[in-house]
């Protein structure tokens, strides 16, 4: 114990962090057992699952064109849409923060309703809309853009998915942020601009990166709010988890588990590089 | 998605109680069986139910509950494999129950032990079209003309896509006298003129009829007439083409769980139930071709006789699966580049 406490502050690879609260070893058995009965054992039996027909089986598997198109669009997708929705998110947590406006509250609670409604919900509401004679669709129909039944349309299920992740996020240390730093700034001398890129950005954007992780897995993961709208042409605007249904659907399980572990492999690429991104940043602003 | 199993636990616990207590005998417990079946048996089930146990408790003095679960035919089976505890299944078509039964759950002769391939009421494959038939279509050659957008789902995600692909394919094979590769082409063309492909029969049921997608519906006759019954009258027409298949959902009594449970002389009876006369007239009035002939009679007017062929035309469910639906087969073909 005594040896130890000296390691206090110096990144320590020691057991225990000195807290005067009670109960370390309680919790943190509980800790573990949640996040394995949780998380890993799921994620275990799910690795554990392609390999009945080998390496061979499992690459057969996922190198067809129609699962790697699958895979591209549901990828490809998410990304751009997690890109669109940091901007427009950032947007819409500064006018949530930094304005006052009647109805200010309502428009934050709406904020979260893509959280609250199930998918399915969404998808068939957005299908509704977007559909050749829905409202919107119906505006976009004459000027050639069709959204409803084409790879746009997996676009904009997930720009509705992918939302409260990044406002949820950047919000909190947006309000932490004090309006007296963009003030001194101002009596400095900074343009608007300069004062954004150089002392809001660099504040917010390990919340905007955490954001973009946020929505983008969820996005690439997305299955009930796609279908509805996607018109799931295979190798068109399939997604990838609907190529895992209709495995399954073929009692076909190792296939299922094959393109399930590449969607978890990717996920798991995307999310170290916006990690290790968060991590140069923090260095780079000292932090 | 109705799972109402959990049900089950609590019911039995209940009856155990309750023969525990003085003064309440066993056989007041209610007898409970859970049906798995598929989405588009939602309305006939829910009254059979009723009209069985009524029976049932009428006979023998024992009240019967029974426990439904809708989902994907395929779901289902894959739920009862797992471990969900139906005594019986009904599903959209035979391979399902073979998938069940490849795993030692059901009998490998189940096919043969109630009358009619153990498909108690059958349905086709039909064409719904907008008032007045705009595109002209009579006929499956009428489907692959350019221009004519089609709606159905993805047979490798849907039972009732999966008949009618096959006839589809059918219809190609009879028309170009077994020329399996022209047969082949011809549905290819059809299925190049599908923009959306949903991943169930009500998918595309709703795309076609709420957003007004494409030309014409390849359905379910059951769920055409149910589409109809929902938008009313004058929206929508059915077209019969010349020739269709004869879609033969299939029931089964799943032994591993009726003899858990005790259930199997309830299960049993259930199924024979289906082919009693009141049963065929319910299953006629919720759009189902009944197999008794007087019934069929009476409804006579509402079937209108077709040509039909059998999944036998393309030897049973196995060799149909594997040579179209598996990875793969002539269906992966339709969408693979060149």
């Amino acid at each position: 114990m005594v040896a130890l406490a000296p390691t206090y502050g110096a990144r320590p690879l020691a057991w225990r962090e000195p807290s005067p609260l009670p109960g370390f070893h309680l919790a943190f058995g509980f800790t573990l057992l949640y996040v394995s009965a949780i998380i890993l054992l799921p994620l275990a039996a799910l690795i554990a699952r392609p390999w009945e027909h080998g390496l061979d089986g499992f690459l057969t598997a996922i190198l067809q064109p129609r699962t790697l198109a699958a895979l591209k669009l549901s990828f490809v997708a998410a990304t751009m849409a997690a890109l669109v929705n940091v901007v427009l998110g950032l947007l819409i947590a500064w006018v949530l923060t930094r304005y006052e406006f009647p109805g200010r509250r309502v428009v934050d609670a709406l904020v979260d309703l893509p959280f609250a409604l199930p998918t399915a919900v969404a998808g068939i509401a957005l299908a509704s809309l977007y559909s050749p004679n829905g409202w919107i669709g119906g505006l976009l129909e004459p000027l050639g853009i069709k959204v409803a039944y084409t790879p746009l349309g997996v676009f904009v299920a997930l720009l509705a998915v992918g939302l409260p992740f990044v406002v949820r996020s950047v919000q909190p240390v947006l309000q932490d942020l004090d309006a007296g730093y963009e003030e001194a700034a101002k009596t400095l001398g900074a343009t608007a601009p300069q004062s954004f890129w150089r002392v809001v950005m660099p504040a917010l954007a390990p919340a905007l990166i955490t954001g973009f992780a946020l929505a983008f897995a969820r996005g690439a993961g997305e299955y009930g709010s796609v279908i509805f709208i996607a018109g799931n042409m295979p190798g068109v605007s399939e997604i990838a988890p609907l190529v895992i249904v209709t495995r399954l659907e073929q009692y076909d399980y190792a296939g299922a588990a094959s393109v399930g572990v590449a969607m978890l492999g990717l996920s798991l690429v995307a999310l170290l590089v916006t990690n290790a991104a968060q991590v140069a940043l923090a260095k780079r602003g000292g932090r | 998605m109705i799972r109402d199993y959990s049900r089950r636990g609590v019911l039995a616990g209940t009856g155990a109680a309750m023969a525990a207590l003085p003064g309440f005998s066993l056989a007041a417990a209610p007898a409970t069986l859970l049906n798995a079946s598929y989405d588009p048996t939602r309305e006939f089930y829910k009254d059979f139910n009723r009209l069985f146990a009524d029976d049932w408790s009428r006979k023998t003095g024992q009240p019967v509950r029974i426990n439904q679960s809708h989902d994907g035919s395929g779901k289902q089976a894959r739920a009862v494999v797992d471990g969900l505890e139906a005594d019986v299944v009904t599903l959209a078509l035979a391979y399902d129950v073979d998938a069940i039964a490849a795993k030692g759950l059901i009998a490998r002769n189940w096919q043969s032990r109630l009358p009619f391939n153990s498909a108690p009421y059958t349905s086709t494959i039909v064409f719904v079209v907008r008032k007045g038939n705009p595109k002209a279509i009579h006929d499956w050659i009428d489907l692959v003309k350019s221009g004519v957008k089609i709606i159905t789902p993805n047979p490798k995600t849907s039972g009732g896509a999966r008949w009618a692909y096959l006839a589809a394919l059918g219809y190609a094979t009879k028309r170009n006298g077994g020329d399996m590769t022209r047969a082949l082409g011809f549905v290819r063309g059809l299925y190049k003129n599908v923009p959306v492909l949903d991943t169930g029969a009500r998918g595309s049921t709703t795309t076609f009829v709420q957003r007004g997608i494409g030309d014409v519906l390849v359905a379910w006759e059951n769920e055409a007439m149910l589409s109809i019954d929902e938008v009313g009258p004058g929206k929508l027409e059915i077209v019969r083409p010349s020739v269709s298949i004869l879609a033969e959902p299939s029931v089964s009594v799943v032994d591993k769980v009726a003899d858990k449970h005790g259930t199997r002389k309830l299960a049993e009876a259930y199924l024979r139930f289906l082919y009693t006369e009141g049963a065929q007239d319910l299953a006629a009035r919720r759009h189902f071709r009944p197999r008794s002939q007087a019934v069929a009679a009476r409804y006579a007017a509402k079937f209108p006789r077709m040509k039909l062929f059998s999944i036998d035309f393309f030897g049973g469910w196995q060799r149909a699966q594997a040579q179209n639906f598996a990875d793969g087969g002539s269906f992966d073909k339709i969408y693979q580049p060149g």
